[in-house]
């Protein structure tokens, strides 16, 4: 008999996860933690980003467990995150300091410290290459490094923002130095309006495709005008905390992969006009979600009637554990509330 | 078996007291949302985590765990939120109400009333109880502070006058001492007044909303209604389980293979209880 429904839980719950197993085997060839990490390297960034951990090798042990799903690895990493106790909180990193690899203006030519154009996919043309599977990886990375160990290294200097020039100018508006420690929304409940820490950290672990959407729907007519990217750049930032026996010193702990972005659009400035910064910052090289998150951060100071100038409605929409947790809690059982909502249709018919 | 890579109840202590913190506030201002600082836990956001987050934070060796989905012990959802905490703490767990000392539901309350050493803790996924009138919660925050209800007793009203009825199924509103307006989770009306000056603590959690509220023992818990039309619970007359035969529970209504329809306890519990004291 079925009639009792979804019993056997247990016994259902262990063949599917047997079942996932075989799934996600796949082929008898494996594949390794290291070739995720450094073959995948956007795609664990942007795990890492979404998760708000930043760890290679654990983002592709989770990328491996979930056959490369990237909600699931996001989720992964975040629970895990969940266990660890916060022993130290890093110093202010400043990004003007960075160790740049990319770096581009969309408004000026000519940028003090030069643009960099880096590793980019933007100038490629999408050809699927069929001879990738005869590619011999060991041989063309020891031709590269060979090549890179020939060249004499430049000194590497420290590159001033683009908007400090024109900060200088008077054309931006300057903002009181702020040094309040940041709203941390890991920690404790958004609340509204939210401080502009909170947003920058929401929409720093925001889902790609969210944010993107969403921005893209502010350039194409539900949001300001066009804004332009004042500055790409792409690099690693030393990451130090207090050494604690002596405030005034540091350690350094490591460094992380960054891409910072900002944004100028047209602002009111009483009679006249100024330009108006957004901001974007995330781990690794995932430049949309930077531009992305750096015109949301500007429709969301601008204010207005449309989506992405509605705080709560970009806030609270674009997490990956909770858009996707949400949505797929739909697949679990509703009878006893299904069973009230028929109830209630048929006592109006009656 | 528990996994001892992890900590006893998965969280680490400095998470489990600042959750328990925010219960304690939750108890001391009955229907009141208290927010937390929610965790991400290795079961999906939606499913359950603000009820695990509290259960988590106050199982110890000692209790003894039960956990139901609509009402089944043995629901996929119930088990799999078992097998979570079995792996993380190693407390006994039951499917009899009356052994359990802590039991974790989804949309209901059991059919036997709980007695004061027990904790009941609910799954709720939207806490706001103004949300279907009013999308913002920093709107919905003055409107509980200013105790500002008259949306939701419009749209009673509304629904009374297009449909003769109220027509809101499960999650109906009720009022908490007198003060907030709460949302008492999906449950069916049928388990509102059983949150009335109950024995139990009743806690409730909502883990993706990052709130966390509760009803303390024999506080007064009033389901929205006008006085001259009472508040209506869902209506089985002329219905019985057919395992046990009850006519006093909450039934799930089904279909056999030959799609003739057939009622049965929502409760499992209940259900086999009253089939062994019959069987005797």
């Amino acid at each position: 008999m079925t009639y009792v429904a979804v019993s056997g839980g247990k016994e259902a719950i262990e063949a599917s996860i047997k079942l996932l197993d075989f799934y996600k085997g796949g082929t008898e060839k494996d594949v390794e933690i290291e070739a995720i990490e450094n073959k995948l390297s956007l795609l664990v960034d942007r795990v890492m980003g979404e998760a708000g951990l930043y760890s290679k090798t654990y983002a592709a042990l989770a990328i491996k467990q979930c056959e490369g799903s990237m909600e699931e690895a996001v989720f992964l990493l975040r629970a895990y995150r969940s266990t660890l106790t916060r022993n130290y909180y890093t110093n202010v990193v400043n990004t003007s300091e960075m160790r740049i690899v990319r770096r581009i203006s969309a408004a000026f030519k000519d940028i003090i410290g030069g643009q960099i154009l880096g590793a980019s996919y933007d100038y490629t043309h999408r050809l699927i290459n069929f001879d990738l599977d005869k590619e011999k990886a060991a041989e063309l990375r020891r031709e590269v490094l060979d090549m890179l160990g020939a060249q004499e290294p430049e000194e590497i200097s420290l590159c001033p923002r683009v908007s400090d020039e024109l900060r200088k100018e008077g054309l931006i508006e300057q903002y009181a130095q702020d040094d309040k420690p940041p709203h941390d929304v890991t920690m404790s409940m958004l609340e509204f309006p939210a401080d502009r820490s909170a947003r920058l950290q929401t929409l720093a672990r925001a889902d790609t495709g969210f944010i993107s959407g969403l921005a893209y729907s502010a350039l194409r007519g539900f949001g300001q005008e066009h804004p332009t990217v004042g500055e790409l750049r792409c690099g690693y930032v030393e990451l130090c905390v207090p050494y604690p026996l002596d405030e005034q010193e540091e350690i350094y702990i490591g460094e992380v992969l960054l891409t910072e972005v900002e944004c100028f659009n047209k602002a009111d400035d009483k009679e006249q006009l100024k330009l108006a910064v957004g901001y974007g910052a995330v781990f690794g090289r995932n430049e949309t979600k930077a531009i992305s998150m750096a015109v949301i951060d500007r429709e969301l100071d601008h204010g207005g009637p449309y989506p992405t100038q509605n705080e709560e409605f970009v806030l609270m929409h674009g997490d990956s554990l909770e858009m996707n947790g949400f949505i797929s809690h739909l697949k679990l059982p509703h009878y006893v509330t299904f069973q009230s909502k028929l109830d209630a249709v048929r006592k109006t018919r009656a | 078996m528990m996994n001892r890579n992890y900590n006893f109840a998965f969280l680490d202590e400095g998470s489990k007291r600042e959750i328990r913190r925010a219960a304690l506030k939750a108890v001391a201002i009955p229907g009141y949302q208290v927010s937390f600082g929610s965790r991400e836990l290795p079961i999906g956001r939606g499913w359950g985590t603000g009820g695990i987050q509290l259960t988590l934070s106050l199982i110890g060796p000692e209790d003894v765990l039960k956990v139901i989905d609509q009402g089944s012990d043995e629901s996929v959802n119930a088990v799999n939120i078992k097998k979570f905490i079995g792996l993380c703490t190693d407390v006994e767990t039951t499917t009899k109400t009356s052994e359990a000392t802590v039991i974790q539901t989804r949309h209901r309350i059991p059919e036997v009333p709980l007695t004061n050493r027990q904790i009941l803790i609910f799954q709720v996924p939207i806490p706001e109880p103004l949300r279907i009138v009013e999308a913002r919660e920093e709107v919905t925050k003055k409107m509980h502070a200013e105790k500002d209800y008259a949306p939701i007793w419009l749209q009673l009203y509304e629904s009374l006058v297009k449909y003769n009825k109220v027509t809101i199924a499960s999650e109906y509103p009720c009022m908490v001492s007198g003060r907030y307006m709460m949302n008492p989770s999906p449950i069916p009306k049928f388990d509102n007044p059983k949150l009335h000056r109950a024995e139990c603590l009743y806690l409730f959690g909502a883990g993706r909303e990052k709130k966390i509220y509760a009803i303390p023992p024999y506080t007064e818990v009033i389901s929205l209604a006008f006085d001259d039309i009472p508040f209506e619970k869902e209506n089985f007359k002329g219905k019985k389980c057919r395992l046990c035969g009850s006519e006093n529970t909450y039934l799930d209504e089904m279909f056999d293979q030959h799609g003739d329809r057939f009622y049965q306890c929502s409760d499992t519990s209940y259900c086999q209880e009253v089939r062994d004291y019959v069987s005797g």
